[in-house]
C-alpha cells in the first residue's frame, strides 16, 4: 500500500471574471473568491480513489501559500485527505512563489514522509504553468506520468494512460512516480456536510519553506501582466460567395 | 477580503458565538466582556463559509439543470433526493452517531439559502425535512426513536409533519383528526391537508386528538410508518409554485400505532407544533431570500447587458435605483433570517424575531420577484427565463408555516407583553 502526496494550490475561482492591475503587475486577488485548481481537485479524487481501493493507505494534502490556504486544504481533507500540511509563503515571497520552489517543497515533503506517489494538477489555472509534476519528478529522480486520463495499479507500478497530442499513450512506471491529472481522470466529489465536519479534526501541520530548507529566491521576473486583446468587430456578408471572396483576400483559404 | 466572505478564525469562534441583539427592550441579551466586539452578521465561520460554498456548488452543477424538468414533472428528481441523501442534506443539524452531518442551525439556513437560489421547490423538501420532522425526533424523541428513525431520515426517506387540516389551517389546534385509545394501541382516524413531502415520505409525524374532551390539551403526535394499514396519500395537489415539492393529502382509516408511537409526551402535541414551528418559520425566511437573491442573480447581469436608446437599462435611475432599493430590503430580510437563527442557535428567545424574519422575507420577495419580471420586459413573462417561477415560487412565503397575519399576530401579542408588563 502505498502513501501519497497530493499538491493543492489555492487560485482565483474559475468563475471569476480577472482583472489586470492598473500598474500590469499581475492580478487583482483582494476580494476575490477563490477555491482550489480544478485539477487539484481531480488529483485529490484520484488520490481518494486511490485509497478506496485500498492502493493507498494514507494522503496527506500539501498547499505552499498564505494562511488562507488552510481553506483549500481543510477543502482536501473534506474530500478524503488524512492529514494536511501547510508550508506558509506570504507576502513578497508569495507574490514569487515559482513552479521550482513548489516542486523542491514538494520533492523534499515526498522524502521526509516516504510518500510513493505524488500526484498534482496537470497545471494551476491561474499562471498555466505545467511544470511542477515534471520538476518535481526531475528533482526526485522519480518517473513521471504526466496529463493522466487513467491510473490502473499493476505489480509493481502503475499503468499511466496520458493524454497527448493526436491520441492516447498508456506507459507502465515504476513506484515511486510522480503523476499529473488531466481534465478527464475523474470527476470529483463534492465535500459533503458530514466530511467537512469530520475535516475539521484532521490535523494539519504548518511549516515554513526554511524547515524544509527550500530557497524561495525568484528565477523568473515577470515584466508585465496584460488583458488579453479586445476582439475585434466582425462584419455581415451578403452571402455565400462574398464570403468566399472575402476568405480567399484574407489568404485564409 | 471585503466583509461578507470573511473567514473567522477559530479562535474567535467562541466570541462569535455570542448572542447579538440590539434592540430587543424586553430580551436584551449580553455577552460577558472578554467577548469584544461582537461579529458582523453576514460574517460566517470558517466551516459555515465551506458549507455555504459546496451547496452553492452543488446546487448550481447538479440541480439546476434538473429544475425545469422537475417543475414540469411535479416531481423531484430521484437522482436528486438520492444526492440530497449523500451529501448530507437529510440530516444537517442531526448528531453523526444517527448518520448526521453535526452541523449548527444557521449552516441549516444557508443550506435552504442555497438551495432556493437554485429550486425552492428542492428547499422545501429539504428545509421541511429538516427543521419540522428532523428536528422533533431530535429534541423529543426517546433513544430507541433517534436509534429507528433519525439514521433512516438522514439517509433512507423523508419525513413528513401532518398538522393541517380541510378545517384547521391557521386555527392549527381545532384539529378534528382523533386517537382513540384501544388497549395499549392507538386507532387514527382523520384527514390532514397540505402534506408537504408526502408523496415520498417514509415517516408521517402526525399531530392528532387523543381525548378531545380536554381540547387542544389532548393533542398528541404519533409516529406513523407509511406502510402502515389504513394511511393513504391522495395525487399531489396541481400547485402555483414550488411545483416539484409534492404536497398531498394524507388520509387516516382506522391507523392503528402502538403507544410506543407517541411522539414526546401524551397532549403535548399542540406545545411540540407550536415550538417547531417557530424554528421552522426561519427556514421559510431563509427560502425566501435565497429565492431573492437567485432571482437578482438573473436579473442584475440582463440588465447591465439590455440595450435601449443606446446604452443599457441599467443606466437608468428608473432600474438602478429600484434595484438599489430591492437588494436593501434583500440585505435587511437576510439579516433578520440571520439574526432569528443565531439566536436560535446560542438558545436564546427567538420567537418573535422568527415572525418578524418570516414575514418580512416572505412579503419582500412578492414585490422583489415582481419587479424583476419588469426589469427583463417581455422576456421575463416567458417560462425561458427564470423569473417567473421565482415569483410562483415566493408566493408561498406568505402563506404556509403561518400566513403574514399569523406573524404579525405573534409579533403584536409579544409586543403587548412586552409593554404590559
Amino acid at each position: 500500500m502505498s502513501r501519497v502526496l497530493v499538491g493543492v494550490k489555492r487560485v482565483i475561482d474559475y468563475a471569476v471574471k480577472i482583472r489586470v492591475k492598473p500598474d500590469k503587475s499581475g492580478v487583482v486577488t483582494d476580494g476575490v473568491k477563490h477555491s482550489m485548481n480544478p485539477f487539484d481537485e481531480i488529483a485529490v479524487e484520484e488520490a481518494v480513489r486511490m485509497k478506496e481501493k485500498k492502493i493507498a493507505s494514507e494522503i496527506i494534502a500539501v498547499s505552499c501559500g498564505p494562511s488562507q490556504a488552510q481553506e483549500t486544504l481543510r477543502t482536501a481533507l473534506a474530500m478524503g485527505a488524512d492529514r494536511a500540511i501547510h508550508v506558509e509563503v506570504a507576502g513578497k515571497e508569495y507574490e514569487t512563489l515559482q513552479p521550482l520552489h513548489v516542486a523542491k517543497i514538494l520533492a523534499k515533503l515526498s522524502q521526509d514522509e516516504k510518500a510513493d506517489i505524488v500526484i498534482v494538477g496537470k497545471q494551476a489555472i491561474d499562471d498555466d504553468s505545467n511544470q511542477t509534476a515534471q520538476m518535481t519528478a526531475a528533482l526526485l529522480d522519480w518517473p513521471q506520468g504526466t496529463f493522466a486520463s487513467k491510473v490502473e495499479k499493476t505489480d509493481a507500478g502503475l499503468t499511466v494512460t496520458r493524454e497527448i497530442d493526436g491520441g492516447l499513450e498508456v506507459i507502465k512506471t515504476k513506484l515511486p512516480a510522480v503523476l499529473s491529472a488531466d481534465l478527464r481522470l475523474n470527476e470529483p466529489r463534492y465535500a459533503t456536510l458530514p466530511n467537512i465536519m469530520k475535516a475539521k479534526k484532521k490535523p494539519l501541520k504548518k511549516m515554513s519553506a526554511k524547515d524544509l530548507g527550500v530557497d524561495l529566491a525568484p528565477r523568473i521576473k515577470v515584466l508585465s501582466v496584460e488583458d488579453p486583446p479586445v476582439r475585434q468587430a466582425g462584419s455581415i456578408v451578403p452571402d455565400v460567395d462574398t464570403l468566399v471572396t472575402k476568405l480567399k483576400e484574407g489568404g485564409h483559404v | 477580503m471585503f466583509p461578507l466572505r470573511r473567514v473567522v478564525g477559530n479562535k474567535i469562534l467562541e466570541q462569535w458565538r455570542a448572542p447579538i441583539t440590539a434592540g430587543a427592550k424586553a430580551q436584551v441579551k449580553t455577552y460577558s466582556s472578554e467577548a469584544a466586539t461582537p461579529r458582523p452578521l453576514t460574517m460566517l465561520t470558517e466551516d459555515e463559509l465551506a458549507m455555504k460554498e459546496t451547496i452553492r456548488k452543488l446546487a448550481t452543477e447538479q440541480i439546476a439543470p434538473l429544475v425545469k424538468k422537475m417543475e414540469d414533472e411535479h416531481k423531484i428528481d430521484d437522482g436528486i433526493r438520492q444526492l440530497l441523501f449523500d451529501n448530507g442534506l437529510m440530516g444537517i443539524e442531526t448528531p453523526e452517531q444517527y448518520s448526521g452531518s453535526g452541523c449548527g442551525f444557521l449552516t441549516m439556513m444557508l443550506v435552504v439559502e442555497e438551495l432556493s437560489r437554485v429550486d425552492p421547490a428542492v428547499a422545501a423538501y429539504v428545509d421541511i425535512h429538516n427543521t419540522l420532522v428532523n428536528s422533533l425526533f431530535m429534541k423529543i424523541g426517546t433513544e430507541e426513536q433517534k436509534q429507528k428513525y433519525l439514521t433512516k431520515l438522514c439517509t433512507e426517506y423523508a419525513g413528513s409533519f401532518c398538522l393541517t387540516e380541510p378545517s384547521s389551517g391557521s386555527d392549527a389546534f381545532s384539529l378534528k383528526t382523533v386517537a382513540k385509545k384501544d388497549g395499549d394501541h392507538y386507532v387514527i382516524n382523520g384527514s390532514k391537508m397540505w402534506i408537504s413531502n408526502s408523496d415520498v415520505a417514509g415517516v408521517f409525524l402526525v399531530m392528532a386528538n387523543a381525548d378531545p374532551s380536554k381540547g387542544y390539551k389532548g393533542i398528541t403526535c404519533f409516529i406513523v410508518e407509511r406502510e402502515t394499514p389504513g394511511l393513504s396519500v391522495a395525487k399531489p395537489e396541481n400547485k402555483l409554485g414550488i411545483r416539484a415539492s409534492g404536497t398531498c393529502m394524507v388520509h387516516f382509516d382506522n391507523v392503528r400505532v402502538h403507544e410506543s408511537a407517541i411522539l414526546g409526551e401524551y397532549g403535548k402535541g399542540y406545545k411540540y407544533a407550536a415550538g417547531f414551528l417557530n424554528e421552522g418559520r426561519i427556514g421559510i425566511a431563509a427560502q425566501m431570500i435565497g429565492l431573492c437573491q437567485g432571482c437578482m442573480d438573473a436579473t442584475i447581469p440582463y440588465t447591465l447587458e439590455r440595450k435601449q436608446f443606446g446604452k443599457n437599462i441599467y443606466s437608468f435611475q428608473g432600474i438602478s435605483y429600484q434595484i438599489a432599493h430591492l437588494s436593501t430590503q434583500l440585505e435587511a430580510a437576510r439579516l433578520l433570517t440571520y439574526n432569528a437563527a443565531r439566536l436560535k442557535e446560542h438558545g436564546q428567545e427567538f420567537v418573535k424575531e422568527a415572525a418578524m424574519a418570516k414575514y418580512y422575507a416572505s412579503e419582500i420577495a412578492q414585490t422583489l420577484t415582481s419587479k424583476c419580471i419588469d426589469f427583463m420586459g417581455g422576456v421575463g413573462f416567458t417560462k425561458d427565463f427564470p423569473q417567473e417561477k421565482f415569483f410562483r415560487d415566493a408566493k408561498i412565503g406568505t402563506i404556509y408555516e403561518g400566513t403574514s397575519n399569523m406573524q404579525l399576530q405573534t409579533i403584536a401579542k409579544l409586543l403587548e407583553k412586552q409593554y404590559t408588563q
